[in-house]
């Protein structure tokens, strides 16, 4: 399927099944679990794992991408990049089964040390995306890849500002260390996680600008719709160009990278566009919603505190240009635009 | 829910890659016989008509257009890495940029066999350049207001009014002019035509304005009662405003919308070295992911004219967003460029910093303001 068919099929399994009850069961604690066999069952849970290498990541991309437009919640960009990283050790995994992965904060470390019968993994690990409705764990730790049943794990609850379970655990396990799959190195696993997110936003940014340009359209002021306002409409047309600039910076990215290119190099890149994005076109859904929009009765919300928590989870936008410029500042002056147009 | 525009994602070809490297050593090659200094914020600004006919020799003008008028039938892809590596070098462009550009694809589209056979041939040699007619001194974003006028006489037309903003009127050999050859009635976009416009021709004048970066590129066109035979009419009387509107995509959204102070930008990377501050390699970084993700959109906007589409949505999208970035990079340098200081004229870095500082008023108003570009991103996504 082309990335485009992908993203309408996708589209029409998130528009259909991810309603405002359902939003709001999810809020309140309740795991999606239909939304989640459906998805299953469509396979996207393993879109990055089903090609060689990473050649599943442009149509990963467009899953992600349609999710984010209606808001999904639900672990699967987690799950996607659980289950590549896990390659052949994954599939005997059942297709419903809940992965998330750990650590997600760059800074945090799991402590393995080797017993005779496997591995004791320690370490505190912040934050960790839906720990609490998770099957299994994938654990990165002294640059290998573990598989953890989840049961038993007693995340302490938190939440990102979109309300997300983002969960705090402290581990003391023991596992067998997998042997890693060709190519699928777990270091990859962080800026493929932005990516992710980025993709994430992405979407979002589109579901915003179909809102805000619908509000703008209906909504009476001054006698005709506001969305007639010169003011009104340059503030939607800076919304329109953040919204495409995070599409393209994600959709170019995922094809550098299935394409062989620099993995940490292309996410930076989508992760600091859709992330700046994040911040611009929120400001503006908000502004031209007017009160209406800062209810928590209007759906907007739903959008904008994902791109708002997204923006700032896998490494925000500061994080990666201090990456993305110390790289560019080392490779010098003469290299810079070819590693523009490479 | 789906988006009002879109931009096909696009790889360029490996024979794209081939053709690059070998730009980029024509340019080295020139650049060690000579060279030029290229300018820190105005793509436009260099001029050489022996550049442009050397480039022409190596078939790199008029590079998608039908061999029996010249040109190369190579693709809108080839022909983008070519424009791209040339900008980037700062290559003295400005004589063929505007025929190669618009002039040239405009004619191919609505121009007469006799117009394509007399014109485009020597446009492909780098010996004949044109410059664009549209802006007047009473009509700058409202065009549909233009009251040059073009009235029917014997043999053809004849033109009085003035157009203003007209780069490198001086140095060219013909304008397309917008031009009105009707009264406007009901609707302010008929009665409009576009006339290529010999710049020798008896009664006209042209006057260099000086802009504020000292420069005197752009010029006053004055047309007194000027002859042009009816020959030189491009496509259909009253057909200009639907004409002019088609070569907005390929006016808008390439390389120049966001190269122009990339000099400057690779110059900021020379001078903060291998491991600058944070704060200078986080900016750094930010118009890195900028530069790469705006490339992509307009490669994008490349791939779909080349299939024939016309994108100008997602031009005016490529071109608000390019004009931003290329203005940013001076006010990004000015703070963090590291031992700053009033070295001189021989300082390249402040050379270039002082020439995009200057010329950056412009970037959001040539080729389409800010606001019009908005305007138009506004009606495409639905409103209005």
């Amino acid at each position: 399927m082309t990335d485009r068919l992908v993203d309408a099929a996708a589209d029409r399994l998130f528009a259909g099944q991810v309603t405002p009850p359902l939003h709001a069961a999810a809020e309140a604690g309740t795991f999606p679990e239909a939304l989640w066999r459906a998805v299953a069952e469509a396979g996207f849970a393993e879109a990055l794992a089903a090609g060689a290498g990473l050649a599943g990541l442009p149509e990963a991309v467009a899953i992600l991408r349609a999710a984010g437009r209606r808001a999904a919640p639900l672990p699967l960009a987690e799950a996607m990049l659980a289950r590549w990283s896990l390659g052949a050790a994954g599939t005997d995994l059942p297709p419903q089964a809940v992965l998330t992965l750990a650590p997600v904060e760059i800074d945090e470390r799991v402590a393995a040390e080797r017993l005779a019968n496997g591995w004791r993994l320690r370490g505190a690990l912040s934050f960790v995306p839906w720990a609490r409705a998770a099957t299994h764990l994938v654990l990165v730790a002294a640059g290998g890849l573990f598989l953890l049943p989840a049961a038993g794990l007693a995340p302490r609850h938190d939440r990102n500002l979109a309300g997300e379970p983002r969960d705090h655990l402290a581990l003391d396990a023991v596992a067998e260390r997998l042997s890693l799959a060709a190519g699928r190195d777990p270091a990859l696993l962080y800026p493929l996680g932005a990516l992710c997110r980025a993709a994430q936003m992405a979407g979002a940014l589109e579901g915003a600008l179909a809102l805000a340009t619908q509000y703008a359209n209906d909504r009476v002021q001054f006698g005709r719709p506001i969305g007639k306002l010169q003011a009104i409409q340059q503030q939607l047309a800076q919304m329109a160009e953040a919204a495409a600039a995070a599409g393209v910076a994600v959709d170019a990215a995922a094809a550098h990278i299935a394409a062989g290119g620099d993995a940490a190099f292309a996410a930076a890149i989508a992760k600091i566009r859709a992330g700046e994005a994040a911040g611009k076109a929120a400001e503006i859904a908000h502004q031209v919603h007017g009160a209406i929009g800062f209810t928590h009765e209007h759906p907007l919300h739903r959008l904008t505190r994902r791109l708002w928590s997204w923006r700032d989870e896998f490494g925000n936008e500061g994080f990666w240009a201090l990456a993305l410029g110390r790289r560019m500042a080392a490779q010098g002056a003469e290299a810079f635009w070819p590693a523009m147009t490479a | 829910m789906t988006a009002s525009f879109r931009f096909d994602p696009i790889a360029l070809p490996p024979d794209c890659e081939r053709l690059r490297g070998e730009v980029r050593a024509f340019l080295e090659a020139e650049a060690s016989a000579g060279g030029w200094r290229p300018h820190g914020g105005d793509f436009g600004s260099r001029h050489s008509p022996e550049f442009s006919r050397r480039l022409g020799a190596r078939g790199w003008i008029g590079m998608t257009w039908p061999r029996r008028y010249g040109g190369g039938e190579r693709s809108f892809l080839e022909r983008y890495v070519v424009t791209e590596e040339l900008l980037v070098a700062g290559a003295p462009v400005a004589a063929h940029w505007i025929a190669d550009r618009q002039s040239g694809p405009l004619l191919l589209r609505f121009g007469s066999e006799e117009q394509r056979q007399r014109l485009l041939p020597g446009i492909c040699r780098g010996e004949i350049f044109f410059c664009i007619g549209m802006s007047e001194p009473d009509s700058g974003s409202d065009l549909a207001s233009i009251r040059t006028r073009a009235v029917p006489v014997a043999g053809g037309w004849e033109v009085t009014g003035a157009k203003l903003w007209t780069s490198h009127a001086k140095r060219a050999h013909y304008m397309i002019a917008l031009v009105r050859t009707a009264p406007a009635g009901e609707d302010r976009h008929a009665g409009l035509s576009q006339l290529v416009i010999d710049l020798s021709a008896p009664g006209l004048s042209i006057r260099p304005i000086r802009n504020l970066a000292g420069d005197t590129d752009f010029n006053e066109v004055v047309f007194d009662k000027v002859f042009v035979p009816s020959a030189m009419l491009v496509g259909e009387a009253g057909e200009g405003w639907r004409q002019v509107t088609s070569e907005l995509a390929f006016e808008r959204s390439g390389p120049e919308r966001f190269l122009s102070t990339i000099r400057l930008l690779i110059e900021l990377v020379r001078r903060l070295g291998a491991d600058p501050e944070p704060r200078a390699a986080a900016a750094l970084g930010r118009l890195a992911a900028h530069l790469w993700t705006l490339r992509r959109m307009s490669l994008s906007v490349a791939g779909m004219l080349q299939a024939g589409a016309t994108p100008n949505l997602e031009a005016a999208l490529v071109k608000d967003l390019g004009n931003a970035f290329e203005r940013e990079i001076p006010e990004v340098v000015r703070l963090v460029a590291p031992g700053r200081r009033r070295a001189g004229a021989n300082d390249a870095l402040e050379e270039l910093l002082a020439e995009a500082v200057l010329n950056a008023p412009s970037f959001t108003l040539r080729g389409g303001t800010r606001e019009i570009l908005r305007g138009i991103i506004a009606r495409g996504l639905g409103l209005r």
